[in-house]
């Protein structure tokens, strides 16, 4: 494996602009090979759109302190200002969103919106960006992508504005493609057909790809590796394979049959992890998962536990993985 | 269980919600949105009814209806034989019986009640001392699992998205009701908590002899909470019946593309082909005959002419599609999902 195409260095964002200083992401590392599409997973809070943000440095300046090095496409990413910080935005990454009519102008068409973007980054003529944008709404299988040119973000139903979203992300052909919950809002039989979307954009484009979400499965039906985040940091980070079939992090142990999945029989008792996710304003110290955990000793209160290697690729932030070993047997 | 012969707790016929839209010339209704329409089904005692669908299916709209939170086009609801809102059973008294929890747990609180005084609003209303009324509400607080001494007081902001939505149910089982209506009561919590509060729902079924309708948009959760499944689409019934046959051997070929688009969990069988191409159809101008014939893999020319009634299907299963009935019009009829895919 080459160079990666995404590197981000012990990230660190905390939000001042309240009353107590709240750490939302602390200490994560992250780097994104090209081609790869690492799925970001976790609970609200756990710091996943935070990490995501950082990198496209979307957070209000004068209420984030952001510590760490972010390094996309080899440009340093903390040290972008002004036009050139307008540029990188869309043209080397570009991002998606759960909400489509939050990123989507109401009052211009579609097409009027994805043209000015491109026209805004590449020197070209409207006319030729025009004929890219309808190419793009073809790729994103919208149908009469002509007459949708002309339409307005309400006059689409929640699928076409995520195709049409899409479309934008792609229009000045970035390579690193962040995607937030961009199909969580969507009904069942609709987030099928977008995952399937990415999934074909990503291969044939070569996109390298960051895709945070809160639901493993949709992490299992996109990704290559999955990233679990909680309270601010990567606890266990693996191939998809093996963080669904043999996870280390009593997290994610939790987190898996902790769902009423499949056969799981109608009326007999999940098991829940207890207790609530922590406070980021008020962390415990050390492991912050330590709280809920059952197989939490004296030593997981006292101190952060390391990222340690427990195979080829799984790195987990746990003391007890001697103990996870035999649970996820 | 086999309620059949027991009369239903609820029963619902006829029911019809059109929503007027107002685009004509000053503001005249000139188009309807059909978000329930003409839909029929019983709940009997005991059981826990589920109800699944897209957006815009009409699931919480129906709900509404049934608490009487607005007003049916058409239809009655009936609560042990007597229509709710009639001089025999007045609203006020329906709601003792019936109760329901949101998916916003925020906002079904009142910001400025304490807990406590929250879940001991109803029973005041109602006709209950304060004094008991908040030691009610305390035992309560208990049964869902929070510490009264250190939550009665709080306010619904001092607390996270789990122990709200426990507050709410504690508040809405305050009136001993019969019925609990839960819609998408879950579905804002995260993973790890929605375990919690579902296993607390088990429970409190069990210890008040509870019946519970579980409107939820996740298929997972259902199936693992209900007993009998109804699908709704485009404000129509699609199909009803008991869960396992309905998740195993569903009849409508609307609830085998639900069921196919759940996702795997499995890195070696993802999903190669969506079951369904686009998006559910505008519920202002459904398509005529059946709803579904727009996106079904096969309609053939009788499904957009007749409207398929419910047709049994199975022992307490029935399915509005024409492939249902042995000797329809379909080239199909009679025939099962299983061998028609």
């Amino acid at each position: 494996m080459d160079e990666p195409i995404l590197e981000i260095e012990d990230l660190r964002v905390t939000f001042t602009g309240g009353a107590k200083p709240v750490r939302a992401v602390d200490g994560v590392d992250l780097s994104l090979r090209r081609g790869e599409v690492v799925a970001l997973l976790g609970e609200s809070g756990s710091g996943k759109s935070v990490t995501l943000r950082s990198v496209l440095r979307l957070h209000q300046e004068n209420k984030t302190k952001i510590e760490g090095r972010i390094t996309a496409a080899g440009i340093d990413v903390m040290a972008l200002q002004g036009a050139a910080l307008a540029d990188f935005r869309g043209k080397h990454v570009s991002m998606i969103f759960q909400e489509p009519m939050l990123v989507l102008d109401p009052v211009y068409s579609v097409g009027q919106q994805i043209i000015e973007a491109i026209c805004k980054h590449e020197n070209i003529a409207a006319d030729e960006a025009r004929k890219r944008v309808l190419h793009l709404f073809e790729r994103v299988r919208i149908p009469s992508p002509e007459r949708r040119l002309a339409a307005y973000p309400h006059e689409m139903s929640g699928g076409m504005r995520q195709r049409a979203m899409i479309a934008l992300a792609l229009s000045c052909h970035p390579k690193i493609l962040l995607a937030d919950e961009p199909t969580t809002a969507l009904d069942a039989t609709v987030q099928v057909q977008i995952l399937l979307l990415l999934r074909e954009l990503q291969r044939e484009l070569g996109l390298s790809m960051i895709f945070v979400t809160h639901d493993i499965s949709v992490g299992v039906e996109v990704a290559d590796r999955i990233a679990v985040m909680y309270a601010g940091r990567i606890v266990e980070i693996g191939s998809v394979r093996d963080v669904i079939r043999a996870p280390r992090h009593p997290y994610t142990i939790g987190l898996l049959s902790t769902r009423a999945h499949g056969g799981r029989l109608t009326g007999n008792r999940l098991p829940a992890i207890a207790g609530s996710p922590p406070d980021l304003a008020n962390l415990p110290p050390g492991c912050a998962f330590a709280p809920r955990c059952g197989l939490a000793s004296s030593q997981c209160a006292a101190s952060t536990p390391p990222a340690l290697s427990v195979k080829e690729g799984q790195i987990v932030r746990c003391f007890r993985v001697d103990a996870t070993a035999k649970v996820s047997a | 269980m086999e309620p059949a012969k027991a009369s239903p707790l609820l029963q619902i016929t006829g029911l019809k919600k059109h929503f007027p839209v107002k685009t004509g010339l000053f503001g005249r209704p000139s188009s309807s949105v059909y978000a329930v329409d003409d839909i029929a089904f019983d709940v009997h005692a005991g059981e826990t009814l589920g109800i699944v669908g897209e957006s815009g299916c009409g699931k919480s709209t129906t709900a509404r209806l049934l608490m009487g939170l607005i007003p049916p086009t058409a239809g009655t609801v009936r609560f042990d034989g007597k229509i709710v809102g009639s001089p025999a059973l007045p609203l006020k008294e329906f709601h003792r019986q019936v109760q329901m929890v949101f998916q916003d747990s925020y906002a079904s609180l009142n910001p400025r009640l304490t807990v406590e005084e929250s879940i001991a609003f109803g029973p005041t209303v109602h006709g209950v001392s304060r004094r008991e009324a908040i030691a009610r509400a305390r035992s309560l607080l208990d049964r869902v699992g929070l510490d009264p001494i250190r939550f009665a007081g709080r306010f619904p902001h001092e607390l996270s998205g789990g122990q709200r939505q426990r507050v709410n149910i504690a508040r809405a089982l305050a009136l001993e009701p019969r019925i609990l209506l839960l819609d998408e009561a879950v579905s804002a919590l995260d993973k790890s908590v929605e375990a919690q509060v579902l296993n607390l729902l088990l429970d409190l079924k069990d210890a008040f002899g509870l019946t519970y309708l579980f409107i939820s948009h996740d298929l997972e959760v259902v199936r693992f909470m209900a007993t009998r499944v109804l699908v709704m689409y485009l404000g129509k019934v699609a199909e009803l019946g008991p869960t396992e046959a309905l998740y195993t051997k569903s009849r409508h070929p609307y609830t085998s593309a639900l069921l196919g688009s759940l996702l795997s969990m499995d890195p070696d069988q993802r999903t190669e082909r969506a079951p369904l191409a686009g998006d559910p159809p505008n519920p202002i101008d459904p398509p005529p005959g059946c709803r579904f014939h727009t996106r079904c893999a096969f309609a053939e020319a009788v499904c957009s002419l007749h409207e398929p009634v419910l047709h049994a299907a199975g022992a307490s299963h029935a399915a509005a599609c024409h492939m249902v009935p042995p000797n329809g019009e379909h080239s199909k009829s009679g025939m099962a999902m299983k061998a028609v895919s």
